[in-house]
C-alpha cells in the first residue's frame, strides 16, 4: 500500500503535522530526536481537569474596539464558528484566544522588523469563551500578508493565530486559520507541514454570507475540532 | 482510534505559536503565580529553562503548567488566576526571557492517598509551545529526592538513562531548577498522551 493510500484510507494520518519538518528551518534546531514516549489513557493527566478562565469580557471579542482614537485600517471582518471534540461533541466554555498582523502585515510585537506600517488603533489579539454550543465569534480586520526569513523571498499567508483551551488538556490546540484563495498558501512551509491536503485544508476558513453584516462586516466560518476522551495521541496522526 | 472516522470529525491541525504570541498570549504576568503565600502545600519556586539543539537558550518559548493542588487533586482549585479569594490555581502560563527561562511561583502537588495511585510520585505537567515546534510538547517535572522515583509508573516507561532529565534539582531557597533540552544527549523525554 503506498502512502497515498494509507492516508486516503484513514483520516487520522497525514492530519498533524510532524515535529521534524526541515522546509520549516526553525524546527531543525527545536525537535526533539527521539521517539515521544507513548502514554496509556490509565496514566495520561491529560484528562484532568483545568476548566474556568477567569476575566474574558464581551469587548475581548471584538478587536476593532482596541485602540486608543478610533477604528483600525483594513477590511472589517466577522471569524465565527465552533469548537467541536473527534465525537461531535460542542465544547463549551472553552478559552478562544487570536492574535494577528494588522492590515499591512506588521505586528504590534517588538520583535517585528517588517517595515510596513503599524497601525495606532489595531493591536491585534483577542479572546472569548464558546458558548453551551461551542460557539465564538470575533470581528476584526483581515491580517495582511508577510515577509519571513525562512527562506528565499518567503511570505507568509494571511492567516489569524488560535489557541483553544477547553476543560482539559486534550483540548488544548495552537493553530492558525488561514482564508480561501490564498495564493501564498501553496507556498507555505509550516501550513505545508501539515502532509494531509485534505486535513490542510480544515485550517482554511469559509466565506460565508451568513455571518456578513450587511454593509459593514464580511464573513468567515472557521470551525475547530480538537481530540475528545480516549482520542488517538499526535503522533499516531503524523 | 477507527479510521472510519470522518474527517470532519478529526482533530484540527496544529501549527505553531510562532515568534510573535507574546501580545496576544503573555500579557498576563500573574499568570506565573499559581500559588499564593498561605496556599496550603509546600511553596516552590520552578525555575524552567529551555535549550535548543546548539545548545543556546530559547528566548521564544511558552511554558503552560497544570498540576494537583496539595491534596493531589486536580481541578478543584483551578478557576484561572490564583488570587486572594483563591490562594491555589492548577495552571499557569509564561513566556521564557531572554536566558531561555521563566519561574512559576507554586506548591509541591500533593499525591492521592489511595491504593492504586500509592505508587505515583508528585509531579508537574508540562505543555511547551515555540516558534519552530508544529505540535506542542509535554513533558513532566517531578523532584529529586523522592523516595517515591522509583516506583512511579510513567517514569518506569522512560529509558532508565534518560530518568533523569524528568527530575528538577534544588536550588536553594525553594527554588527548583528544570532544564529542558530539545535535542542533544541530555534530550528530555517527551510524552504522546
Ligand atoms: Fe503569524
Amino acid at each position: 500500500m503506498t502512502k497515498g493510500q494509507a492516508m486516503h484510507d484513514n483520516p487520522l494520518r497525514g492530519s498533524q503535522p510532524p515535529l521534524l519538518h526541515p522546509d520549516y528551518r526553525s524546527t531543525v534546531l527545536r525537535a526533539p530526536m527521539r521517539p515521544l514516549i507513548q502514554l496509556p489513557a490509565s496514566l495520561s493527566d491529560v484528562s484532568q481537569p483545568v476548566y474556568g478562565h477567569l476575566g474574558v469580557s464581551a469587548a475581548d471579542a471584538d478587536l476593532t474596539r482596541h485602540g486608543p482614537s478610533g477604528e483600525p485600517l483594513g477590511e472589517r471582518i466577522v471569524v465565527a464558528g465552533r469548537v467541536v471534540d473527534e465525537d461531535g461533541r460542542a465544547v463549551p466554555g472553552a478559552l478562544v484566544e487570536v492574535w494577528q498582523a494588522n492590515a499591512a502585515g506588521r505586528y504590534i510585537h517588538a520583535r517585528d522588523r517588517h517595515p510596513a506600517p503599524l497601525d495606532p488603533n489595531f493591536i491585534g489579539a483577542g479572546r472569548c469563551e464558546t458558548d453551551a454550543e461551542g460557539r465564538y465569534r470575533f470581528t476584526t480586520i483581515k491580517p495582511g500578508a508577510y515577509p519571513w526569513r525562512n527562506h528565499e523571498n518567503a511570505w507568509r499567508p494571511a492567516h489569524i493565530h488560535f489557541s483553544i483551551f477547553g476543560t482539559n488538556f486534550l483540548t488544548r490546540l495552537v493553530t492558525q486559520m488561514y482564508f480561501p484563495g490564498d495564493p501564498l498558501m501553496a507556498h507555505d512551509p509550516i501550513l505545508l507541514g501539515v502532509p494531509d491536503e485534505r486535513a490542510r485544508r480544515r485550517l482554511v476558513s469559509a466565506f460565508d454570507f451568513s455571518l456578513t453584516t450587511p454593509e459593514w462586516a464580511l464573513g468567515y466560518r472557521f470551525d475547530i475540532v480538537v481530540r475528545g476522551p480516549g482520542s488517538t495521541p499526535f503522533e499516531g496522526r503524523t | 482510534m477507527s479510521g472510519d472516522r470522518s474527517e470532519d470529525l478529526v482533530a484540527s491541525p496544529s501549527q505553531t505559536v510562532g515568534p510573535f504570541f507574546h501580545f496576544g498570549l503573555t500579557t498576563d504576568a500573574t499568570r506565573g503565580v499559581m500559588a499564593m503565600r498561605g496556599a496550603p502545600g509546600e511553596p516552590v519556586r520552578l525555575r524552567v529553562q529551555v535549550i535548543d539543539g546548539a545548545g543556546e537558550p530559547v528566548p521564544d518559548a511558552m511554558v503552560e503548567l497544570w498540576q494537583a493542588d496539595a491534596r493531589g487533586q486536580y481541578g478543584a482549585a483551578a478557576q484561572g488566576s490564583a488570587g486572594a479569594d483563591r490562594p491555589f490555581a492548577g495552571w499557569g502560563r509564561l513566556p521564557t526571557g531572554g536566558d531561555g527561562i521563566c519561574e512559576f511561583t507554586t506548591i509541591r502537588p500533593g499525591v492521592p492517598a489511595t491504593v492504586d495511585d500509592a505508587a505515583t510520585a508528585a509531579h508537574i505537567n508540562v505543555c511547551l509551545f515555540m516558534r519552530g515546534l508544529l505540535r506542542h510538547l509535554f513533558t513532566r517535572v517531578y523532584f529529586a529526592g523522592d523516595p517515591a522515583l522509583d516506583a512511579d509508573p510513567v517514569l518506569a516507561l522512560v529509558p532508565a538513562e534518560r530518568r533523569e532529565t524528568l527530575v528538577a534539582q534544588p536550588a536553594g531557597d525553594g527554588v527548583w531548577m528544570f532544564v529542558i533540552h530539545l535535542q542533544g544527549d541530555r534530550e528530555t523525554a517527551f510524552f504522546d498522551e
